[in-house]
């Protein structure tokens, strides 16, 4: 599996975001975006997943597939906002999840189930909570928790380390660590050092001003 | 599947607001005799009328936060990057949302029926054309719930915006509820008619609605 990005840009209305992105990710490789606020990293992980259209530009995943699949399907996306329900417990969050993101034919092997996966994350002891009753560092591990009910041979990650404590972050990296040994690719969003294998660097820088608009 | 029972919980937990349809159903129904005075037969006559109009109201009180609720936490945008198309998902959302939302309505009419001192042929004729007409509500209110799913004050803009395609349903649903007591008027046609107009917004709706909420991501 490979990835290409050649020449991204994305418009959200009339406003150019971002121009001229390219990369390129080999399994076991890591890409991590950086700059300054508003530069558009979070709309370039939105644009990867699928859920914002490319102006141009391409954005490939190459695999040995037979049937390739769409894009996002072989993404896992955690945005900023951690896609569970507080009125539901976190045991029942999870494993809707892993229901609802299952594949078929696709790696379910190397899944966890909700149990393990909180366990993962140090939060075995809070699956009978609801979501709601966690703090904003345990929900986030909990959307964390949710890399590993399905896999997926990419992860889009956009500021995965908010608000968690350090030893949760040294954690989180030595799974990402593994995950990346074990042939994943991994493209995250960040401000602050991941602590994962960083092999490659993305810095976006804003996009020349454009006078019509003045 | 795990889709349908994780909305059913939803519905019911704290905040759900799967009651909350049946109540507003319940101070509709209610007010009417004392708004229109204690003329019994004048009720009887209006009562199918009145239970229609108060179902539909019913319905249309939840469904903005049909799809809002899940774009609002982000369990949107991992919905759509799913290998279940995603008109599918929409579907079971909806289906899910009447059994939650429009099935108690249809429970609840028999004992609202009497408020309105209808008779139990009539009862029976209202609930069962609301079992059939009442997904269609919800199916066009999934469109309209879809379009106005950035809008932080949606709610009262998908009533308007749907109401317009929902009178085909109560005018079909009404004179058939009324065709069952009246004698000349035949009940079964205005009762397929209204199964159809169902069975074709199941399709139509989760398909506009997919489309409505693929366009509207940012």
């Amino acid at each position: 599996m490979r990835i290409f990005a050649q020449n991204l840009s994305v418009k959200r209305g009339e406003q150019l975001i971002f121009s001229d992105v390219s990369f390129e990710l080999a399994p076991k490789e890591s890409l991590t975006v950086s700059g300054p606020n508003g530069v558009g990293k979070s709309t370039l992980l939105r644009a990867l997943a699928g859920l914002l259209p490319i102006e141009s530009g391409t954005f490939e995943i190459k695999t040995d597939d037979p049937e390739p699949r769409p894009n996002s399907e072989y993404c896992h996306y955690i945005g900023h906002k951690n896609a569970m329900k507080a009125e539901l417990t976190v045991f029942e969050n999870l494993s809707f999840w892993q229901s609802n993101m299952a594949q078929e034919g696709a790696g379910s092997d190397t899944s966890l189930s909700p149990e393990e996966a909180a366990e993962l994350l140090g939060l075995s002891h809070t699956l009978d909570l609801p979501f709601g009753f966690l703090s904003q560092g345990q929900r986030r591990r909990i959307a964390l928790a949710k890399l590993f009910v399905s896999y997926r041979p990419v992860w889009l990650l956009d500021e995965p380390t908010a608000a968690l404590d350090k030893a949760s972050s040294d954690r989180f990296a030595q799974m990402t660590n593994t995950y990346l040994e074990e042939g994943g690719i991994v493209i995250a969003a960040t401000h602050v050092p991941l602590g994962f294998k960083e092999v490659k660097q993305l810095e976006m820088t804003p996009p020349p001003i454009q006078e019509e608009y003045f | 599947m795990s889709l349908f029972w994780r909305d059913i919980k939803l519905a019911m937990r704290s905040g759900g607001g799967a009651l909350l349809g049946v109540l507003f159903f319940l101070a509709v129904i209610a007010v009417v005799p004392f708004a229109v005075g204690p003329d019994l037969n004048f009720l009887q006559r209006i009562g199918p009328a009145m239970l229609w109009i108060g179902a539909l109201l019913s319905t249309l009180l939840g469904l903005d936060r049909l799809f809002q609720a899940e774009r609002d936490d982000g369990s949107l945008d991992i919905m759509l990057m799913q290998e279940t198309p995603f008109i599918v998902t929409v579907f079971i959302k909806c289906v899910a949302h009447w059994v939650a939302t429009g099935l108690p309505l249809v429970l609840a009419t028999p004992l609202l029926g009497l408020l309105m001192n209808m008779d139990l042929l009539s009862i029976g004729a209202v609930s069962a054309t609301l079992l059939v007409g009442s997904p269609a509500i919800t199916f066009i209110g999934a469109v309209g719930a879809a379009v106005a799913v950035t809008l932080p004050r949606g709610g009262l803009l998908v009533s308007i915006l749907i109401l317009p395609l929902a009178i085909p349903v109560l005018i079909f649903g009404v004179s058939a509820a009324y065709a069952a007591v009246e004698e000349p008027a035949p009940f079964l046609p205005p009762f397929l008619i209204l199964c159809a107009i169902t069975m074709f917004f199941a399709v139509i709706g989760p398909l506009a609605a997919a489309a409505a909420i693929r366009a509207s991501t940012d």
